[in-house]
């Protein structure tokens, strides 16, 4: 449905960013993420970056793999 | 500026002014200064191959090349995987009206220092103008000849279940770094073209040619490409495991960047030989000792089957590689 | 791309989901990329007898084949137009937009649509029209190019929209004669901009538990343990397993900017019809950009739809069949010459299956 890849934001000039994904870089618009800066990590599709990722807001993983594991009863 | 004008294809004073200001300076091949109308060569013993390739790519520059370079590299590759040494080059230039002359030289420039390096001649050429409009700056023809070595037996009926398959390096670095440059498109990548002349990495491991039963240039369709080619004619699958695939991260996140495959992007300066299982290593061994092979990785199999190509993930899957269809156009989907 | 630490703890989730799954199970992928994710990855083969089916969520496949001969009609109209790389080669009429550029229509492949803002501002004397296919996660992208053109007082910028959004396309899907699903995958980066909790009557109306999912293979694994789990403690919920990008809400700057440009309209999808509310046309202030309204466009005919009988993108779409139970799969159509929009868009559900699980029954072990 949608590409969108996970981008570190270098520079932020208002609307407009350099973001880099593994080295490679492109300009992108920062519209709709105001308050992503330098350094901050969005996601990125079709030049317009959509939400700042935050990797702290993990999903409670090890609940659910401690479910996934445990014997049906 | 200078430009190339109409009257430079007329074959009258401003033709001769840029053969003699131009392409004479740039090629010091006796038979091409004799400007006669057919090169004569010294005869020679063995099988010819002969093979001819033309070059339209855009933008005519591009990070780690140009198209006089592409056009040598190009027609050495293809003479190299038919198990030939490169010997010499025609060149054929269509030039659009209008084109910087600085520009023509720094083509031709590029041209000959490629032949040069890698021990090939220029011996005929031509040039032809056309209105501007009518073609993309510059295209070339190049047609080359090589001495077909008899240790080197390919094709695809000698290729058995069991040999390995080596990829001379990294796949897609030419096809991201063209695309980088495109209109619509433009990121900046430090991905470079791999363009480069391969008949010297190829000589590295010259004391396992009679192990090798098959070679190609992954060019246009990439590795994906080459290997359905394979598998479709020597009626064998092949088995690629993904975790082996030589590929630069930035190449990898750019293809991702663009929704592409880099199995299907193409490279100017990689091969792809099959070779006896039980020398495998030591080939890749050579080709990495050579600075244009230091990435080869042996990337899967020759397995009993049918024509297909099967690429084993990363995750224990497998799926299949298709010959791709159309061209690799950058998806937001 | 994924380190070896996140790829051993993708097979961890495999070898874990492996254990729980007896029964053949069915859980559609709502979005086309998840649909060339979970092939890319070989995952298909991995997770059997679960079985995974492909929902609506490609934008090419889903436009119906009206919108996509007003699209070739565009470029023949001598403006140019830009697009997305996915519509150059889908199968209109009898043609596509890369059999109209060969015939000299002016049409530039563009990665954003505010490219395509420039373009116009460097053509001032010719329109330029978007064609905008692609669902919440793209729409935003075309509002800022609107505004942007409004803002450059660019008049000869036009946007062809086919926009369509998800909430109205699953409420079709889950309250039709939809084959017994037991769970969804809801797409990722669409959630990112409509959030999680606009996506709860998934289970809350329609009682089938469904994981908001991302597209790394750990990613797409640890959304099917989730709707899994439910399943089997018979407890449907909709899960958020890609929180990182995805929240309760989304993305509010992007709702506002969607509604202030953009009103809701019935929207033709092919294989699901007609479903009120679900497309996304311009609103009257910004009319001057609409191409709908600019260009003299083929009408739909209604002798169209029975042409496409043939070929089941609109049951493949559905979840009612996979690609290869379609008869036209890999014979008469196939990359090369696509006959539906599932086979030619990238992400379709019929071009994922061929290029990557076509001879199933060979795979070498």
């Amino acid at each position: 449905m949608c590409i969108g890849l996970p981008c570190l934001v270098m520079a932020r000039n208002g609307d407009v960013g350099t973001v880099e994904y593994s080295g490679n870089s492109r300009e992108v618009n920062l519209a709709l993420v105001p308050q992503a800066g330098p350094g901050d990590w969005v996601l990125v599709h079709a030049g317009l970056a959509l939400q700042i990722i935050e990797e702290s807001a993990a999903l409670e993983t090890r609940a659910l793999l401690e479910e996934l594991d445990a014997d049906r009863g | 500026m200078k430009r190339v004008l109409l009257a430079h294809g007329d074959g009258g004073l401003y033709a001769a002014a840029l053969l003699k200001t131009l392409f004479l300076r740039y090629f010091n091949s006796q038979e091409l200064a004799r400007l006669s109308d057919a090169a004569l060569l010294p005869a020679v013993e063995g099988r010819l191959a002969v093979t001819t390739d033309s070059f339209v790519v855009q933008p005519v520059f591009f990070p780690g090349g140009d198209i006089g370079k592409l056009a040598v590299c190009g027609t050495v590759n293809d003479l190299t995987a038919a198990g030939a040494r490169p010997l010499y080059l025609t060149a054929s230039f269509i030039l659009e009206e209008g084109l910087a002359l600085d520009e023509l030289e720094a083509v031709v420039a590029s041209l000959s220092a490629t032949a040069e390096a890698c021990g090939v001649q220029v011996v005929a050429g031509d040039t032809k103008v056309v209105p501007r409009g009518q073609a993309d700056k510059v295209y070339i023809n190049t047609t080359g000849i090589g001495l077909a070595d008899p240790r080197l037996v390919l094709g695809a009926e000698r290729v058995t279940p069991g040999a390995a398959v080596i990829l001379s390096g990294t796949a897609g670095d030419h096809g991201i770094a063209v695309l980088s440059c495109r209109d619509g498109i433009s990121f900046r990548t430090p991905v470079k073209s791999d363009c480069a002349p391969l008949n010297r990495l190829l000589e590295s491991v010259s004391p396992y040619y009679p192990a090798i039963s098959w070679m190609r240039d992954p060019t246009r369709g990439g590795v994906g490409a080459v290997l359905n080619e394979l598998a479709e004619s020597g009626a064998a699958d092949i088995v690629v495991e993904e975790s082996l695939l030589p590929i630069r991260p930035e190449v990898k996140a750019a293809s991702e960047l663009l929704g592409l495959d880099p199995l299907y992007l193409a490279n100017e300066g990689k091969m792809v030989i099959v070779v006896d299982e039980n020398v495998a290593h030591n080939v890749c061994s050579a080709l990495r000792a050579h600075p244009l092979g230091r990435d080869a990785e042996i990337i899967g199999r020759v397995e009993k089957g049918n024509g297909s190509v099967w690429l084993r993930t990363r995750l224990g899957g497998t799926r299949a590689v298709e010959m791709p269809a159309g061209l690799p156009l950058p998806r937001i989907c | 791309m994924q380190t070896a630490a996140e790829l051993s703890f993708a097979q961890r989730l495999l070898t874990l989901i492996m254990k729980r799954v007896s029964g053949p199970l069915v859980i559609m992928e709502v979005c086309g990329t998840h649909t060339t994710a979970v092939s890319r990855y070989g995952l298909r083969p991995l997770l059997e007898p679960l079985r995974l089916l492909s929902g609506p969520g490609c934008p090419v496949c889903v436009t119906a084949s009206g919108d996509l001969d007003r699209m070739i009609a565009l470029a023949g109209s001598g403006a140019i137009v830009a697009t997305f790389g996915d519509l150059l080669r889908v199968p209109g009429n009898g043609t596509s937009l890369e059999q109209a550029q060969a015939a000299g229509a002016d049409v530039r492949v563009v990665y954003s649509p505010l490219d395509a803002v420039r373009i116009a501002a460097e053509n001032r004397d010719r329109p330029v029209v978007f064609l905008g296919v692609g669902f919440e996660t793209t729409a935003p992208g075309l509002a800022l190019a609107v505004k942007q053109a409004e803002r450059e007082s660019l008049g000869n910028f036009y946007l062809y929209s086919c926009l369509k959004t998800v909430v109205p396309a699953l409420q079709a899907l889950l309250t039709g004669d939809a084959p017994g699903l037991d769970g969804l995958l809801l797409p990722g980066h669409v959630s990112s901009v409509i959030g999680r909790q606009a996506q709860d009557f998934v289970a809350s109306v329609h009682g089938v538990p469904a994981a908001v999912t991302g597209f790394t293979e750990s990613d797409i694994l640890l959304g099917l343990a989730a709707v899994i789990l439910m399943i089997e403690k018979g407890e449907p919920g909709v899960v958020n397993a890609y929180p990182r990008v995805v929240r309760e809400a989304g993305n509010v700057t992007a709702q506002k900017l969607l509604s202030e440009v953009f009103a809701a309209a019935d929207a033709e999808w092919r294989g699901l019809g007609s479903i009120p509310g679900s497309g996304l046309t311009l609103r009257p202030q910004f009319a001057r950009h609409d191409a709908a309204l600019h260009f003299d466009l083929p009408q739909p005919q209604p002798a169209q739809q029975a042409k496409e009988e043939p070929c089941r993108c609109g049951d493949v779409l559905r979840g009612a069949i996979i690609p290869p139970e379609c008869a036209l799969f890999a014979g008469r159509c196939t990359p090369l010459y696509p006959l539906g929009p599932c086979m030619v868009s990238s992400e379709g559900a019929c071009a994922a299956y061929y290029r990557y699980e076509r001879k199933k029954g060979a795979v070498p072990a």
